[in-house]
């Protein structure tokens, strides 16, 4: 017995000496931040891992605020060198990352990102205007006897709202209010109905807060179903319910297009040229943030920057297509490609 | 003492004992088949969920361990690999390997001219073929120049509709794999070209994101590694504490407070420990993030109340004979207790070592504050590599969009329940070893 626990001192101590050595030195690119971007990232970093000398990055999935949080920590080999996010960096958040020393940042968009309203692929093809979206979707809408007050939604079904709509009772699955998909959604549908009602439309220059809070606020009763983070939960719940529409990435859409079909938006129906021309009317752009304190002291940050901006992975036809990623413009891209050689950094006063 | 049978001492007015004990002999009797009888439908509903759970995850991931392999004869041609004439291993890792693939598909489609058609054509095969040939010559300098036939692995679209999950009556539209890529893969069919063959790759590989190159390993190794960590801490000290507060420590206040904290860590939920972890180690410490030695730490933090706990009840059940006779004939209080009761509890605080090792293995949620549910490649070599472990793998494989994931997904879950198998059977080996009965 007292050897066993002579066995097990040596091995403590050697634990605890390995932990001394371990923070000396990292030789791989650390990366934190949005879900909506880890899928590109990845793939990038594992191209990056097996084709270049140096070792793969490490990708961690923390959302896009909470990468920011770790991103503005402070520089030293303990922070991570990139932060991927699903929406531009805030002004709050470069603050941040000003007064923890992390001052030059440079800014990278990488493309597009198309959010699809899906529904089981046997059904007719729906379409909804961004109106309808919101008038389907908010908490409060304005009341239809044409009076400029609200009215809690009193809507239950899609041919409430406009009667060439199906019969069928409203019923959405989406994100959770903590997803980045569910920020972008909100943003762009639910506002971009919202404001095509010109009162609420000009109270935004009067008082921003009411009228975020009339847009933004999605309604609580069950007609909009809070489905989780996993978007392939919503695939299946979706085939189990053909009457109920699903809120979720382009990439799931793609991938599962014999399970599920796009809603079109606008007349528009989500598909990959539309959604890269802008015709599409809910895409967002999606970016990461690379600390410029870090280039050159950990090994692969520029050469990863170099491989992310090749026209083999976000071009066109590029890698990063494959997986769902919509490509910018060519000529974004190539702005885009120069800013990263040159290291460009942000400038706090244009956020 | 009363030896007259119950049925003589009949009072008047009153039923005899027997009478009353026979009446109620059928009730009681049917209240103890009830009973029974829920224990028997309770165990059997049990069982029933586990074989629907087991046939779903079973059904679903059998599959991963195949994997549909192409067969391409490869010209390993030295004007694509060495163009310089250079001869350098260096010049071999850097050569487009894909072009010998691609040279290869065109030999057997020679009527595929179009661009969409080629773009069709060279879809079939995995990104990682490449990777996959230039292992190979790196491995046998002696192949540039020949002709071999090789099995590379099919892009993880061609591998499902070959293992039947793509209908291929489906509109095209509706579908991963056009017609076009259809009448190719009959083809190759018809040639004997294509065939499922057992995926070495999910247990040699790491992480990736493309479904037909991702592998188990670099997750089973982090949970290896932190396992292994987890209990080398947590089992030595786990013990040492039992061992004082059970047998050195004077009963007073400040005793009391620890066993009374003791106990009420055992049931504080594990994200907190993360949360202390990441303040501590990472913040306070310095240790590097996504590590298994960060991970390690923390679940020694989560696990170590169960064992003290653990520990002490089997000190405690130690019979005190054994204390009392080794005391008797002189030995000391130490001697008593590390030759004589500590390897008769050790059985006991084995069992609660696999209880808190077989939670720290399933766990994730501390493991998301270290940073440890992360997408990484490469198999860590040491406990400051980066990794993951084994639950989160399964996590991210299942927010996966491609649908090749879902089958591993199922595999990693098995991999997972056979991991716990094992583990849980070597400890019940060891516990049967050291046990001894009386």
């Amino acid at each position: 017995m007292r050897k066993k626990i002579g066995v097990s001192a040596v091995t403590l101590s050697v634990l605890l000496s390995g932990m001394a050595l371990a923070d000396s030195a990292r030789d791989y690119v650390t990366i934190v931040g949005s879900s909506t971007v880890y899928p590109f990232s990845t793939v990038v970093a594992e191209q990056f891992g097996k084709t270049s000398q140096f070792k793969s990055p490490k990708v961690e999935s923390t959302g896009t605020g909470g990468g920011f949080k770790l991103f503005c920590g402070g520089v030293g080999v303990q922070h991570p060198d990139i932060s991927n996010a699903s929406r531009r960096i805030k002004a709050s958040e470069f603050d941040m990352c000003q007064k923890n020393g992390v001052k030059d940042i440079v800014e990278v968009k990488i493309g597009y990102d198309g959010i699809v309203i899906a529904h089981a692929a046997q059904d007719a093809a729906m379409e909804l205007s961004l109106k309808e979206i919101f008038l389907a979707l908010a908490k409060q809408i304005p009341d239809p006897q044409g009076a400029e007050k609200l009215i809690p939604n009193p809507y239950v079904t899609w041919n409430q709202i406009n009667p060439q709509l199906p019969a069928d009772k409203i019923e959405v699955l989406g994100p959770p209010p903590t997803s980045g998909t569910r920020d972008a959604f909100v943003e762009l549908a639910m506002e971009g109905g919202c404001k095509t009602f010109p009162w609420i439309g000009a109270l935004k220059a009067k008082d921003e807060n009411a009228y975020k809070g009339i847009c933004h606020s999605i309604r609580e009763d069950g007609a909009y179903v809070e489905a989780g983070e996993n978007d392939n939960l919503i695939v299946q719940k979706l085939e189990a319910n053909p009457k109920a529409l699903g809120i979720f990435g382009f990439s799931f859409l793609e991938q599962n297009s014999d399970k599920v079909s796009g809603v079109k938006v606008q007349g528009v129906a989500p598909e990959f040229e539309a959604i890269a021309s802008g015709e599409y009317s809910i895409s967002r752009p999606l970016y990461f943030y690379v600390k410029k304190a870090h280039v050159g002291v950990i090994p692969g940050i520029s050469e990863f920057l170099a491989e992310f901006s090749s026209e083999k992975a976000w071009g066109d036809e590029g890698y990063l297509s494959d997986k769902g990623l919509i490509p910018m413009p060519e000529a974004e891209r190539q702005q885009f490609a120069k800013d990263i050689k040159d290291l460009k950094t942000l400038n706090g006063a244009a956020l | 003492m009363n030896n007259t049978p119950l049925k003589h001492t009949n009072e008047p007015g009153k039923p005899s004992t027997f009478d009353v004990v026979q009446k109620s002999l059928a009730k009681r009797r049917a209240a103890e088949h009830r009973f029974r009888f829920y224990g028997i439908a309770g165990i059997v509903l049990a069982l029933a969920f586990l074989l629907v759970l087991f046939v779903n995850i079973f059904g679903k991931g059998y599959t991963a361990f195949v994997q549909t392999q192409i067969r391409l004869d490869i010209y390993f041609e030295r004007a694509v690999l060495d163009p310089d004439g250079t001869d350098t291993e260096d010049a071999l890792s850097k050569a487009d390997y894909t072009l010998l693939i691609k040279k290869s598909l065109s030999g057997l489609f020679p009527e595929v001219n179009s661009r969409r058609d080629k773009r069709n054509l060279y879809a079939l095969i995995s990104s990682g073929a490449s990777y996959k040939l230039r292992a190979l010559v790196l491995n046998d300098a002696g192949l540039v120049g020949k002709t071999s036939s090789v099995w590379l692995p099919v892009n993880d679209d061609i591998d499902i509709l070959f293992k039947g999950h793509i209908d291929r009556e489906a509109k095209q539209s509706d579908r991963r794999v056009n017609d076009r890529q259809l009448d190719f893969i009959d083809r190759l069919v018809a040639e004997n070209r294509l065939e499922k063959q057992f995926s070495s790759t999910f247990f040699t590989d790491g992480d990736s994101r493309e479904p037909e190159l991702a592998g188990i390993r670099g997750a089973l190794t982090g949970s290896l590694l932190t396992l292994l960590g987890t209990f080398l801490l947590s089992f030595p000290i786990g013990v040492a504490t039992a061992v004082y507060l059970e047998e050195f420590a004077p009963v007073n206040k400040w005793t009391d407070f620890i066993e009374i904290n003791v106990n009420n860590l055992a049931a504080v939920p594990s994200i907190v420990f993360g949360l202390l972890g990441l303040a501590m180690f990472i913040n306070f410490f310095g240790l590097p993030r996504s590590t298994p030695i960060v991970g390690c730490l923390v679940l020694t933090l989560m696990t170590l109340p169960t064992i003290i706990i653990a520990g002490r009840a089997s000190l405690k059940s130690v019979p005190p004979s054994i204390r009392e006779a080794a005391l008797g004939i002189g030995a000391s209080k130490l001697q008593t207790i590390f030759d004589h009761v500590l390897p008769l509890a050790i059985p006991g605080m084995l069992t609660g070592a696999i209880i808190g090792m077989a939670r720290a293995l399933g766990e994730t949620a501390p493991l998301l504050m270290i940073g440890m549910v992360a997408f990484i490649v490469d198999i860590p070599g040491g406990f400051s590599d980066p990794s993951t472990v084994l639950p989160v793998q399964i996590y991210l494989w299942a927010d996966s969009p491609e649908r090749a994931f879902v089958e591993k997904t199922s595999a990693a879950i098995m991999v997972l329940l056979v991991f716990l198998i094992a583990m849980n059977g070597l400890a019940v080996y060891l516990r049967k070893l050291y046990e001894r009965r009386w």
